[in-house]
């Protein structure tokens, strides 16, 4: 059995390219804490290379596009070319992203060339340029082959040539530093001459690795391929006929696809965390958006992510005609074995039961958990994730966060601070100079416009932050605690560049 | 007898120590607060048991203050903007939930609070009203409230102490002074020791 190994080289950068929608000549090069980690070829002409520092980098190359690693994302991009690969034959084997071996077709295609070729071609017209092909009798040798082919062509190692094909490559194939420097410094220089030496006296001196390279090379290597069995399709839809455009009457024909969608998922053993609700209208997507779950998604809650999405776009006018289709896709599942009840009960199955009612009353939105997070002023200390999703993007809450207010916390945040007061005994507004001095001694204030005046009992702060200085327009205030003479006290900002008011109530210390 | 309202007994519910002295929380009734923090430390006592707590309409509500006063966060769910509907709203989480948290709109009927306290004596819920509450089991109330800490442009605030008053009908009210939230580096509710503790002058003066 024949191996064809398909090889897209830096596919790191291509996936990252493609997701920027970058286009693919652009010199580019993916970096993990600031040092190079794969390199395009016109960055690579440029003297951009593997292990380089960004600022060495973009030294040599100004223009280059840096792009944060991602290995889910290569994997994610390699998913295209794996399902093009197994529409062709079934059994393929990925390596890893941008590396995919399959059981050579032989002469189907009339040849090992023709249906290298046949790949090629295949992956091109997926917008997959640079992909190169070799074939030969067994996995580590079509691997080398494939590095050794030009962009969209392949090399063919004949049946029974491996050995003389390996001889010839110089030590580096081995991609370790370390095991290659001391190849080199012992002189061997090719695979050849490291096979001459003896099995026994390459596994004690190199290890595992080059005494399995060195059995490849003597030609009695034989890696089998580790075939995978494609996905099962999870995906479901409903096409309606006549297109429907009440969210009700949707919801109600795509209950019973809701259930042979979490049906489908519990067969296989899975659950679905995150669902990808997408609705068709005029032969369009034209709602699409993607449910996360704190637990799993259930039937019915299918059904109501379908209905809040539906009201959603069909009030902002985001689906105008009728939909005729309605598709559930699982984004993320997960086999059901982790989501299992603990013995003594997990989340109350009743208390869910209860939220959802009110959600139904009053919109997906309208029901609210809060959750702690990093930040200075009061009201960013805090987010309010509705209820069934999860939160995402919080900021540490670890972090020192320089500006923020010591505790005790307010117990009240204001959701949108109050225009207020904060004079000194002549009547002037106390204002807070470009340093950060204070103007003034504060002497009466107001939190808002419907309290009355009170002079002031105690005072604290300021506390400045100066907020996206980088950004052109940097946003500069000043926190104060002002305790009024009724023993209250308010949590007060300065803001200079606010237009209805300088002052401003941001929380209560209630 | 009182007790067996609707043949449901009345459990007392875990209640934060230092409010123990004035209040005990029994399911099925209604307590009238005047204070966010106050609502906050009762709804401590069963988040911390393992109950969950809903919040509604009250959209400025301090997360940070209500995890250090003891509340669990993840039991927790709010309604901020109930609009019309907060009794439907109120009512649906009365069902599921230990102790509800209500700002009530002003001038709530007789018909209403009975209601809402018939659905409690069933579910075995509590009801902590954030404003003036009809026919409520026990109404609380802070008064004289002292900040420590913050002076004429320095420190910062960093605790408080206030009198709780607890009215229950036409019995005479009970008062306790309590530190309220406490000095950061100790509970952050505890009672008074009987002599009260150096107030900083200038709040002295004020108040």
């Amino acid at each position: 059995m024949r191996a064809l190994v398909v090889w897209c080289p830096d596919w790191p950068v291509v996936a990252a390219l493609a997701e920027e929608t970058l286009p693919p000549k652009q010199p580019a090069a993916v970096f993990s804490a600031n040092v190079v980690q794969a390199v395009n070829g016109p960055a690579r002409d440029f003297g951009v290379r593997r292990g380089m520092r960004r600022r060495d980098a973009q030294a040599r190359c100004p223009e280059i596009a840096v792009l944060a690693a991602n290995p889910d994302r290569d994997a994610r991009a390699f998913e295209d070319v794996l399902a093009v690969l197994e529409q062709l034959r079934p059994g393929i084997a990925p390596l890893r992203p941008g590396l995919v071996a399959l059981r050579s077709p032989g002469r189907f295609y009339g040849g090992e060339a023709e249906a290298a070729a046949v790949v090629a071609e295949r992956l091109v017209q997926h917008g997959v340029w640079d992909c190169r092909v070799g074939i030969a009798d067994e996995l580590f040798t079509a691997e080398q082959a494939a590095r050794r082919a030009e962009p969209q062509d392949s090399v063919v190692v004949p049946a029974g040539e491996s050995v003389p094909f390996l001889r010839d490559l110089p030590v580096e194939v081995l991609e370790d530093p370390e095991t290659v420097g001391l190849l080199k410094r012992l002189g061997l220089r090719s695979l050849g001459q490291l096979a001459d030496l003896g099995a026994g006296d390459v596994l004690a001196r190199f290890g595992r690795q080059v005494a399995w390279v060195h059995r490849v090379v003597s030609g009695q290597g034989e890696r089998l391929l580790a075939e995978r069995t494609p996905p099962p399709d999870l995906e479901v839809h409903v096409d309606f006929e006549p297109p429907l455009d009440s969210a009700e009457t949707i919801c109600f024909s795509a209950r019973r696809t809701a259930d042979a969608f979490v049906e489908r998922l519990a067969r296989q053993n899975l659950v679905c965390t995150e669902l990808l609700v997408q609705a068709e209208a005029d032969g369009v997507v034209a709602s699409s958006r993607r449910w996360l779950h704190p637990r799993w998604f259930g039937a019915a809650d299918v059904v109501d992510r379908l209905h809040w999405q539906l009201q959603g776009s069909l009030r902002s006018g985001e689906v105008r005609a009728p939909v005729e289709r309605v598709r559930f896709v699982p984004e993320t599942v997960v086999p059901d074995s982790v989501h299992a009840d603990g013995l003594w009960g997990g989340t109350d199955e009743r208390v869910q039961r209860g939220i959802a009612r009110v959600q139904g009353m009053l919109g997906h939105e309208a029901v609210l958990v809060p959750v702690l997070q990093g930040g200075r002023a009061p009201a960013d200390r805090q987010a309010m994730v509705p209820w069934g999703e999860r939160p995402t993007g919080l900021r540490p809450t670890g972090l020192p966060w320089p500006g923020s207010i010591p505790p005790p916390a307010p117990a009240r945040v204001l959701a949108d601070p109050w225009p207020a007061a904060l004079v000194e005994p002549g009547g002037r507004p106390v204002v807070v100079d470009e340093r950060g001095a204070v103007r003034g001694e504060p002497a009466r204030f107001r939190p808002s416009a419907d309290e009355p005046w009170q002079p002031v009992a105690a005072w604290a702060g300021p506390w400045p932050v100066e907020e996206l200085w980088w950004e052109g327009t940097p946003r500069r205030v000043a926190r104060f605690q002002v305790v009024g003479v009724d023993g209250r006290a308010w949590l007060m900002t300065y803001d200079q560049a606010a237009a209805e008011s300088v002052w401003w109530t941001e929380a209560g210390y209630d | 007898m009182q007790r067996m309202t609707d043949g449901v007994p009345r459990r007392p519910l875990p209640t934060h120590p230092a409010l123990g002295g004035v209040v005990q929380l029994r399911t099925g009734g209604s307590y009238e607060v005047d204070s966010t923090s106050l609502a906050l430390a009762l709804m401590a006592g069963p988040s911390q048991a393992g109950e969950w707590c809903a919040v509604v309409g009250v959209p400025d509500f301090g997360a940070e203050a209500a995890a250090a006063a003891g509340v669990d966060l993840t039991r927790t769910v709010l309604v901020p903007e109930p609009g019309e509907q907060w009794l439907e709203v109120t009512a649906a989480l009365v069902d599921v939930t230990a102790l509800v948290v209500l700002h009530p709109p002003p001038r709530v009927g007789e018909h209403v609070a009975e209601k809402l306290g018939a659905r409690l004596r069933k579910r075995g819920g509590v009801l902590v009203a954030l404003g003036a509450w009809p026919r409520c089991e026990v109404r609380l109330t802070t008064a004289e409230p002292r900040w420590t800490g913050v002076g004429l442009g320095h420190g910062h605030l960093r605790s408080r102490q206030v009198v709780v008053e607890a009215r229950r009908g036409s019995a005479p009210p009970r008062r306790t002074t309590l530190w309220f939230p406490g000095a950061p580096a100790e509970t952050h509710l505890r009672p008074v020791p009987a002599p009260a503790p150096d107030v900083h002058p200038a709040v002295v003066a004020a108040s």
